[in-house]
C-alpha cells in the first residue's frame, strides 16, 4: 500500500479550476518531484494536502487512513509535516525554540506544571532540549541555537524550517520550493540535506521545484502539472525527456 | 548551580519589584514619603499587575485588546459584591482571598465568553469587540440594583426602591452609585504580592511549551497549524489567563476605594488605551518593561502636579524619550553595550553568539 494514495482531488476558485482531476501514489521512503510552470497549481496541491484548502472533490489517504476532511492540525498528527514556499517562520523566537514547538506534541506537560514549573516539567523540558539539538545538529544549526530565527540568513532559514518540520515526527514531508531565492552554493548544500535526510531518517518526500538541475538531481519519481491537471507522471528520466513536458516548459 | 539566560532575567524581574517595595517601604516607615504618595502605591501595583496582564495578551499573543480595563471592572464589581455582602460574616484574611478568587474567576470567565466567538477569527476582531466590552460592561453595571436581606439576594434594573428590601436589608450595588463601603483590605505588600504571583505565572508562562506554543501563533499561525499547534485553544488559554490577571488587578482596585463605580475615568476606553501605552512604552511582549513603564507613568503625572502648567509637556517628553529608548534599534544596541560593562557581558554576548 501506497504511503500517500490521492485520488480525482480537485478544486476551484471562482471560475479557475486550480487543481482538477489531480492523482498521486507515493511509496514509503521515495523522493517524488511535483513539478510545473508558475501557477500551475503546485502549492494548491500541498494546501489540499494539509487540509488548508478543501477539495470540491477528490480523496485523500494517508497510509490508508482518509485524512480529506480533517483540519491542518489533524492532518500534521497524522503524518504530515510541510514547508513553505515563502518561509514562514516564528520569527520573535530562537532558532531551538522553533524546533521545540514542532516538538509539541509528542513531550508533553499540563498546562499547570508548565506554570508552576513542578512536576514532569523539568525532565520534559531536557528531554525536548536534547532532543532539539539533536534535530538542529543535523541540519548544522547547533550552533545557532539561541539565535532569533529572523536573524538567520536565509539559507539557514530554509533548513531551520525544515528542521521544525521534522521535529512533528511526520511519515511525509512536504517542501515547498525549498531552493526558492538561493545561489548555487547554498542549492548545493541543500540536496545534501535532503539527502541526509532521508538517509537519517528515511522520510518520504514530495518536493515541489522549479530548479530542474536539482529535481532531475535527486527526485525518483516526478508529476508535472500544467493548468491544474497532471501533464505526465512516472520515472524522472522518463519525464523529463516526454515531448509534452518540454513543450510545456519551454513554451511552443 | 547553573542558572541560564531565562531563569537569571526573570530573577532580575522579581528582583526589580522586590527592591523598589523594600525602598517604598523604607521610605514610608521613616516618614520620607507624603500622604499622598503613599496613596499612590497602591494603584502602582494594580497598574503594573493589568500592564503585565495586557502584555500576556498584545506581546506574547499578539491580539490587540483595546477594553482591557473592562475584565479590571468586572474583577472590581464581582470581588467588592462578595466582600460587602459577607464583611460582618468572614474574617477579613479569608474574605479578601476569596474576594481574589471571585474577582479572578468572573474576570477569566468573561475573557473566556469573549474569547470563544473572536478568538476563531483571523484579524484584528479582538480590538474592536473588546473595545465595545469595555464600554458595554460599564453601562450594563451602572444599571443594576442589587440588595440582600433576610430572604435572600434581590435584583432590580429600575431603582434601588424596587428591590422591596424587608428591614435590616442592605443595598449592595445602587445603580450608578456603585458599591460603597467595601472593605479596605488592599494593601502595598499584598499589592506586591500579587504583582509578583502575576509575574511569575507570565514568565513560567512564555518559558513553557504552551507559551512557545502562543508566541508560535503570534509569529505565524498558518506555521503553527501546519506544526500541529491547536490555535484557537491555545488562545483561548492565553487570552483567559490574560483576562484573569487583569481582573486580579481589579479586586486590589475595589478594595482600596470608599466608593466604587463604574465611571470612564477607571474603566473606560481612555483607561485601556492608557494601559497599552504602558505596554507599548515599556516594550511589546516585553514583561519586565511593563511593569517599569507602568510604575514610571503612573507616578510621573502624579508627581509633577508641582509644575501645573508644564505637567503634560514634562509627561509627554518622557513618553518620547521612553518610545526612543526601548524602540530605537542602534540605542537597544547601545543599551546592550553599556550593560554588558556593568556586568551583564554573558547575558548580551550570547544573543550575538
Ligand atoms: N486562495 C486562492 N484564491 C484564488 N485563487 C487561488 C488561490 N490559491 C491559488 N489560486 C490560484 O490557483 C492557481 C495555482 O496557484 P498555485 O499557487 O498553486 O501555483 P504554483 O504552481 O504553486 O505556482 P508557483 O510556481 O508560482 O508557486 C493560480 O492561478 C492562483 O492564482
Ligand atoms: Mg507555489
Amino acid at each position: 500500500m501506497a504511503l500517500l494514495d490521492v485520488n480525482n482531488l480537485s478544486i476551484s476558485f471562482g471560475g479557475l479550476r486550480a487543481v482538477d482531476d489531480f492523482n498521486i501514489s507515493i511509496e514509503k521512503g521515495e523522493l517524488y518531484g511535483l513539478i510545473g510552470p508558475n501557477g500551475a497549481g503546485k502549492t494548491t496541491v500541498f494546501n489540499l494536502l494539509t487540509g488548508v484548502y478543501k477539495p470540491n472533490e477528490g480523496i485523500i489517504r494517508l497510509d490508508g487512513e482518509d485524512i480529506t476532511r480533517k483540519s491542518t492540525i489533524e492532518i500534521n498528527h497524522c503524518g504530515i509535516a510541510r514547508t513553505f514556499q515563502n518561509i514562514r517562520l516564528f520569527k520573535q523566537m530562537p532558532v531551538i525554540d522553533n524546533v521545540k514547538v514542532g516538538l509539541a506534541e509528542r513531550y508533553k506537560y499540563s498546562a499547570l506544571e508548565g506554570i508552576l514549573h513542578l512536576g514532569k516539567y523539568k525532565k520534559v523540558e531536557k528531554e525536548m532540549d536534547e532532543e532539539a539539538m539533536r534535530l538542529l545538529k543535523v541540519f548544522d544549526l547547533d550552533k545557532e541555537r539561541d539565535t532569533l530565527a529572523s536573524n538567520l540568513p536565509y539559507g539557514k532559514q530554509r533548513k531551520l524550517e525544515i528542521a521544525r518540520a521534522m521535529a512533528t515526527n511526520p511519515k511525509l514531508l512536504l517542501l515547498d520550493e525549498p531552493a526558492a531565492g538561493m545561489n548555487p552554493n547554498e542549492t548545493g548544500e541543500l540536496m545534501d540535506t535532503i539527502a541526509l535526510v532521508r538517509k537519517e531518517f528515511g522520510m518520504t518526500i514530495l518536493l515541489i521545484e522549479h530548479d530542474m538541475k536539482l529535481v532531475s538531481g535527486i527526485c525518483e519519481k516526478l508529476t508535472v502539472l500544467n493548468f491544474g491537471r497532471v501533464l505526465c507522471q512516472g520515472e524522472t528520466k522518463e519525464v523529463l525527456t516526454n515531448p509534452e513536458v518540454i513543450k510545456a516548459y519551454l513554451g511552443e | 548551580m547553573k542558572i541560564d539566560k531565562k531563569t537569571k532575567s526573570n530573577l532580575i524581574t522579581y528582583g526589580i519589584v522586590v527592591a523598589a517595595f523594600v525602598l517604598f517601604t523604607a521610605l514610608a516607615s521613616t516618614g520620607n514619603l507624603s500622604s499622598h504618595m503613599k496613596g499612590l502605591l497602591i494603584p502602582m501595583t494594580y497598574y503594573a499587575v493589568i500592564a503585565v496582564a495586557l502584555n500576556l495578551c498584545v506581546g506574547i499573543l499578539g491580539e490587540l485588546s483595546i477594553g482591557h480595563c473592562g475584565f479590571m471592572c468586572i474583577g472590581a464589581f464581582t470581588s467588592a459584591f462578595f466582600s460587602k455582602a459577607t464583611a460582618e460574616i468572614l474574617p477579613s484574611g479569608i474574605r479578601f482571598f476569596l474576594a481574589f478568587l471571585i474577582g479572578i474567576a468572573f474576570a477569566a470567565l468573561f475573557g473566556f465568553l469573549i474569547g470563544i466567538p473572536v478568538l476563531r477569527l483571523k484579524g484584528d476582531y479582538l480590538a474592536i469587540v473588546t473595545l465595545a466590552f469595555g464600554e458595554i460592561i460599564k453601562n450594563i453595571i451602572n444599571a443594576f440594583y442589587i440588595g440582600i436581606d433576610k430572604s435572600g439576594i434581590h435584583f432590580s434594573l429600575k431603582n434601588a426602591m424596587e428591590l422591596g428590601l424587608d428591614e435590616g436589608g442592605e443595598v449592595i450595588v445602587n445603580g450608578a452609585m456603585g458599591i460603597t463601603g467595601t472593605p479596605h483590605d488592599s494593601t502595598f505588600t499584598i499589592g506586591i504580592v500579587v504583582l509578583l504571583i502575576s509575574l511569575f505565572v507570565v514568565l513560567n508562562l512564555i518559558n513553557s511549551r504552551d507559551g512557545r506554543a502562543i508566541m508560535a501563533i503570534r509569529d505565524n499561525y498558518i506555521a503553527a497549524e501546519s506544526t500541529g499547534i491547536n490555535v484557537t485553544g491555545y488562545k483561548m488559554m492565553a487570552f483567559t489567563i490574560s483576562a484573569a490577571i487583569a481582573g486580579a488587578a481589579g479586586v486590589l482596585f475595589s478594595h482600596n476605594i470608599t466608593t466604587l463605580t463604574a465611571t470612564s475615568q477607571y474603566f473606560g476606553y481612555n483607561a485601556s488605551i492608557m494601559i497599552l501605552v504602558y505596554v507599548v512604552l515599556g516594550g511589546i511582549g516585553n514583561i519586565r518593561g511593563s511593569v517599569i513603564a507602568a510604575c514610571i507613568l503612573y507616578l510621573l503625572p502624579e508627581l509633577l502636579r508641582g509644575f501645573s502648567n508644564y505637567r503634560m509637556l514634562i509627561y509627554s517628553i518622557v513618553l518620547i524619550v521612553m518610545m526612543i529608548v526601548n524602540w530605537s534599534p542602534k540605542i537597544i544596541e547601545w543599551r546592550k553595550r553599556t550593560l554588558g560593562r556593568f556586568g551583564f557581558k554573558k547575558n548580551s554576548g550570547k544573543e550575538i553568539a
